[in-house]
């Protein structure tokens, strides 16, 4: 469903990413870990449009949508769940979720949406009203996923949807992760440090390394690989 | 007291005008994060719009004032859009420096332009119209109303009013309109404005569409109860309506109404004292000291972001 090819990315000066290839099956989890600094971010950025690429390719679906700007990339089905959350913390939940459906003309279609995120997460539903900044950390994740899902995504790019997040929160978004996968044939592409959480929902996973893929492999097989236990897994 | 109550009325009147001009900074502001210089030469366009549309669109009438109003509003949202495409939208990504510097060249590309053109021409201009009997008229018919020893003219009235409707409208389309909201999200964060689909461009160019036609509103009122205009006369209420905008809070727009109102309540009520010739370096004095003491404006916060 989503192809990337020898993606070199540059910020400035700084070559972020030197030689990134990775595919992505429809209807699957796969997972890219990794230390600070070495490319995850910004391959998700670079294939949703956040950034322009040095060189390389993105495939999605057969097509090239390298250099694609990511407001248009986002009517062809992929959404992105940023680092960082970045709801827009001066709107309401509901214009949140509003927001991610952006594209969409068609009120029934917003509201079924609405629904299903609602079902979804619970939670945002008893916060409909509030501003977004009010909501917790954890909550805020909950609702830029949601935004994400608003525009029914094909394929969600999620990066660290456990950064600072309260543990039980971090077990309940990762079991909903799943549960779209599952019950919606959403293909994920998610980034993630706690390695060990990702790799467990993943089928596959590449480390990457200062801008390169080290490994690629089923999740199973890395989790069980000593190097990346080592380096990735705490021992 | 009847006097005070005078002044209060006039300045409120002058401070909503300042208000409609105050809200174009304030909404550029908020999506692009830079001062629009130009807007002053906007509001000054407004005002030529209305000299030149009026006698075609019936001025001197109740509905040919309205037409004219909407006419030179229609003018200068076009002509904002035009400005941010050519003159900003290349300079996307630069320092705000940079288009800072772009927005002074504008305004003075604007205020030469007016004294180069024939039709325009350096010299002010009376904002008057023929009548039918010869004499000349104002936009709208005017009347002195009198309440006990208050004056108040229906030109007034008329500013007032306008600029309630025109407040009510904004509110309306950035709170419960989908370009709206979307002006308050990317205002924001722009990036995760994209990452929903919204097209940033689009949106700015709506806001500069939304902040020209306030300006022009504003230029056609200004004329309307100071009826000599002139390609130069944005400069001064242009710089009160962007220090409004400063006390408000940048990027608030009840704050920019406020601001605007407590402005032309102060320019007045200075202007009734002895030392009247004062009231624009009071203006200015007021800014300084807000950047001193409240940096955010009244009712600006210093945001603080989540993670």
């Amino acid at each position: 469903m989503l192809e990337v090819k020898q993606l070199k990315v540059n910020y400035g000066a700084i070559t972020a990413l030197h030689d990134v290839s990775l595919r992505v099956e429809k209807g699957a989890i796969v997972t890219l870990i990794g230390g600070n600094g070495a490319g995850k971010t910004t391959t998700l950025r670079a294939i949703s449009g956040m950034l322009k690429p040095k060189s390389g390719q993105i495939l999605y679906e057969g097509r090239d949508i390298t250099g694609v700007p990511a407001h248009k990339l986002v009517g062809q089905g992929i959404a992105h769940s940023p680092e960082g959350r970045m709801v827009f913390a001066n709107l309401t939940v509901r214009e949140n979720l509003q927001m991610g459906a952006y594209l969409q003309r068609d009120k029934a279609v917003i509201a079924r949406e609405e629904e299903f995120v609602f079902a979804t997460f619970p939670r945002l539903k008893e916060r409909e009203q509030q501003l977004a900044g009010t909501l917790s950390g954890g909550e805020q994740q909950m609702l830029a996923i949601g935004r994400a899902l608003m525009s029914q995504p094909k394929c969600l790019l999620l990066d660290e949807p456990s950064l600072g997040i309260a543990p039980l929160l971090v077990k309940l978004i990762f079991e909903k992760i799943v549960e779209l996968n599952r019950t919606r044939g959403l293909t994920i592409l998610l980034v993630e440090q706690n390695a060990n959480l990702a790799l467990e929902i993943s089928s596959y996973g590449y480390v990457l390394e200062t801008g390169r893929v080290l490994l690629a492999d089923d999740a199973a097989k890395l989790r069980a690989d000593p190097k990346v236990r080592d380096a990735y897994l705490g021992g | 007291m009847t006097e005070l109550l005078q002044q209060l009325i006039n300045g409120l009147s002058l401070g909503a005008i300042y208000a409609l001009i105050a809200l174009g900074y304030t909404m550029v502001y908020g999506v692009l994060r830079f001062i629009n210089f130009a807007h002053s030469d906007v509001f000054m366009v407004g005002a030529y719009a209305g000299y030149f549309l009026g006698p075609k669109l019936g001025a001197g009438s109740i509905g040919g004032g309205v037409l004219t109003l909407a006419g030179a509003m229609a003018v200068c949202a076009v002509l904002g859009v035009v400005i941010e495409k050519l003159a900003y939208r290349p300079l996307r990504g630069r320092s705000n420096l940079t288009v800072l510097i772009t927005a002074i060249g504008v305004s003075l590309l604007l205020q030469n332009t007016g004294q180069k053109i024939k039709a325009v021409g350096a010299n002010p201009r009376a904002f008057q119209f023929p009548g039918p009997d010869g004499m000349t008229r104002g936009l709208f018919p005017e009347t002195q109303l009198h309440f006990r020893s208050l004056t108040i003219s229906s030109n007034q009235v008329i500013v007032l009013v306008v600029a309630v409707v025109l407040l009510a409208a904004l509110w309306w389309i950035v709170h419960r309109t989908r370009i709206g909201t979307a002006m308050r999200a990317m205002s924001f964060n722009a990036t995760a404005s994209s990452l929903v689909g919204i097209n940033n461009d689009a949106v700015i160019s709506f806001t500069f569409a939304l902040g020209s036609a306030l300006a022009g509103a504003g230029g056609v009122l200004y004329a309307m109860n100071y009826p000599s205009i002139d390609p130069l006369m944005g400069t001064l209420p242009g710089l009160k309506a962007f220090v409004a905008a400063v006390l408000g809070g940048i990027g608030n727009l009840p704050g920019a109404a406020l601001g605007g109102l407590l402005i032309g309540l102060v320019e007045t009520l200075v202007s009734g004292t002895r030392v009247s010739t004062y009231r624009d370096a009071i203006a200015f004095a007021i800014l300084i000291l807000i950047l001193m003491f409240r940096p955010a404006g009244l009712l600006g916060k210093l945001r603080v972001e989540k993670v």
